[in-house]
């Protein structure tokens, strides 16, 4: 194999694991802020592709520009989804754990009849935009507009959240419920509502992320399982509640599939990423970043 | 066993043997009960003649009994596997591969897979046990996706395409009966009275208090002497031999199996979605969510799904939603007494 190549594979795996650092961080801060696995997330990504291959279609701009708007739609949805749904489930006072599974399941079973309801089961993809087709060419180098475009976007979407984390009020509020539920309700916080702008500003994110891939990945009802694993093993792999480790170790993921591809067959691409969080949850249980 | 039936009665004013007396002959009890309701099951096909309504009732059935073999591990030991499908596969997979391939008798192929499948489970327990909570089942998740991409691309066992059986004419031996399928209720009804009589006997064994100590709390059980470890190893073993038996009478019935039929993630919490609605960690759970949820599930598929406008997923997922909502504890707890739920609970 040629220098180029492996470079090309490096470049690629870098670019593939910033989106998918960009898919798993909502998953991970809701996790880190209530104890809650999500399993609706793949359909989550999946409505932030419809919603943006639907806003294209009426509106006839482009995806790139129509993202915020996906994003604000998908907050809009993870706040419901919380008062309608979860906020439920964390008052069961028994099996708990089980509740929330299946909530969420129901949940995404639910999301995907919606789907196939409003847009058939078939594939879609958006042909004509901006960033479609196009390559970038550096040096014998071919690196996707799109990809670039969304490993940019989840740059900017780790850099925001980490202001937001850090340096506002409701970062704070998010960190210190995330710590004690209980000390937040007595110094005057609304857990209740900081958990649903919580769900709200995660389902945001991997409204962004679904905004991106809606440009250069087929989109149909059941597009969210594929992308919904990857973000459980990321996850688990960065640590659960670690939002950085989401993004640590979504670059892990991206450039283990890309390596692994050069030595397997392409359909066994996922092979390793499994093989790779098998191997790290076993040494360390808690992840690379988590804490038990 | 004495001694452990006397730990095992509810004690409180009442002297020993009394209270020890009466536990006996509420055993007793839910044997005759059950003993009841398997006649009437294994009686219900001859009342039902429409092939569509039998359809329903093996599905019901075999699904009653892998959500009970789920529940073994699930709810009694409190493990939550989201992985079931790969040993059902295993099952599939061993009976589907020895009898087109070799001609050898399914009958084996259900042993073998089960055997196989319990080894799996001991070597997916004996690291992943060390997880806990939400860690576990994702865990148990990629493991189950890890061998179903393996399966896919592993040639000898027919990859993407899948293990087609051959037309034979109805006979016991090769566990094929395209004219009835009578005898595919009995089966699955054999498959669950099996399951049953697992967890009726080891429910209140010391195994069955073991798992319950591990399930309310591994730290406590572990420092009260029980071997959380060796307790959570038994649960996978029985759970998974029991689901590939399930797999295997799966893949007589439907006489085609591919990968994503008999391995893909649904399954899992197919598996776990009747115990978790009936009422999980109990004896009857299972088959009561099955009852509720197979017939709904295939009835609106086929009255709603077959244009594909998902109207039939829209259904689905929202009873799901709804009853686990409503009713975390289970539909059962409806028919029992707060107090009592509350003890089966703990």
């Amino acid at each position: 194999m040629t220098m180029q190549a492996l470079v090309q594979v490096l470049a690629s795996g870098l670019l593939t694991g910033l989106i998918y650092g960009l898919v798993a961080v909502g998953l991970s801060l809701i996790f880190g802020l209530m104890d809650v696995v999500n399993f609706a997330h793949g359909e989550f990504l999946m409505l932030a592709m419809y919603a943006t291959f639907g806003l294209v279609m009426v509106s006839g701009l482009d995806p790139v520009v129509l993202m915020p708007l996906v994003a604000a739609l998908m907050f809009v949805l993870g706040g419901t989804v919380y008062v309608g749904v979860v906020r439920f489930a964390m008052r069961a006072r028994a099996n708990q754990g089980m509740v929330q599974i299946f909530a969420t399941f129901g949940l995404a079973t639910l999301l995907q009849g919606v789907a196939q309801y409003l847009f058939t089961p078939d594939y879609r993809s958006l042909s004509n935009s901006w960033l479609g087709g196009k390559t970038l060419d550096l040096g014998g180098i071919f690196l996707p507009w799109p990809q670039i475009f969304g490993a940019l976007v989840s740059l900017a979407a780790f850099g925001g959240l980490f202001l937001l984390m850090t340096r506002t009020d409701f970062g704070r509020a998010l960190e210190a419920t995330r710590e004690d539920q209980g000390a937040v309700a007595l110094v005057g916080i609304d857990c209740n509502r900081v958990f649903a702008l919580g769900w709200g500003l995660g389902a945001a994110l991997v409204g962004l992320a679904g905004a991106v891939l809606a440009v250069f990945y087929y989109i149909h009802p059941g597009v969210g399982g594929a992308f919904a694993l990857i973000a459980y093993v990321t996850v688990a792999l960065g640590g659960f509640g670690s939002v950085f480790g989401a993004l640590a170790a979504g670059l892990i993921v991206g450039l283990v599939e890309a390596a692994t591809a050069l030595i397997l067959p392409p359909s066994l691409k996922s092979v390793g990423v499994y093989a790779l969080y098998l191997l790290v949850v076993l040494v360390r249980p808690q992840g690379l970043f988590g804490r038990l | 066993m004495a001694g452990t039936t006397i730990t095992a009665a509810p004690t409180g004013s009442l002297p020993l043997d009394e209270s020890a007396r009466r536990f006996t002959a509420k055993r007793r009890r839910s044997l005759y009960v059950g003993a009841v309701v398997f006649a009437a099951l294994a009686a219900l096909p001859y009342a039902i003649r429409d092939v569509y309504l039998q359809n329903v009732l093996v599905l019901t059935l075999l699904y009653a009994a892998l959500s009970q073999s789920w529940n073994i591990l699930g709810g009694y030991c409190g493990q939550i596997s989201l992985g079931h499908a790969l040993y059902f596969g295993i099952g599939a997979y061993a009976t589907s591969i020895l009898f087109v391939n070799y001609g050898i008798t399914p009958w084996a192929g259900l042993g073998l897979g089960a055997v196989i499948a319990a080894l799996v489970a001991l070597a997916i327990g004996w690291p992943c046990f060390r997880l806990g909570g939400h860690y576990f089942s994702i865990a148990t998740i990629v493991i189950a996706e890890a061998g179903l991409l393996l399966v896919q691309n592993w040639d000898f066992v027919g990859g993407a395409m899948g293990v087609q059986w051959p037309f034979n004419p109805d006979a016991w031996a090769t566990l094929q009966f395209a004219q009835d399928k009578v005898p595919y209720v009995h089966l699955a009804l054999g498959l669950f009275v099996a399951t049953w009589l697992v967890t009726y006997g080891v429910a209140e064994s010391r195994w069955g208090y073991g798992w319950r100590a591990v399930k309310d709390d591994p730290a406590a059980a572990q420092s009260l002497g029980v071997e959380v470890f060796r307790s959570k190893m038994a649960a996978a073993a029985i759970s998974a031999f029991f689901t590939a038996i399930g797999g295997g009478l799966y893949a007589a019935y439907v006489s085609y199996i591919d990968p994503e039929s008999v391995m893909s993630f649904r399954f899992s919490l197919l598996f776990a979605l009747p115990a978790v609605l009936g009422g999980v960690g109990t004896l009857w759970g299972a088959l009561v969510g099955a009852v509720i949820l197979i017939p709904i599930t295939e009835i609106s598929r086929s009255y709603l799904g077959g244009t594909g406008s998902g109207i039939d997923l829209i259904f689905y997922g929202a009873l799901v939603m709804i009853v686990s909502l409503a009713r975390p504890e289970g539909v059962l707890s409806l028919f029992k007494r707060t107090r009592k739920a509350r003890n089966a609970e703990i």
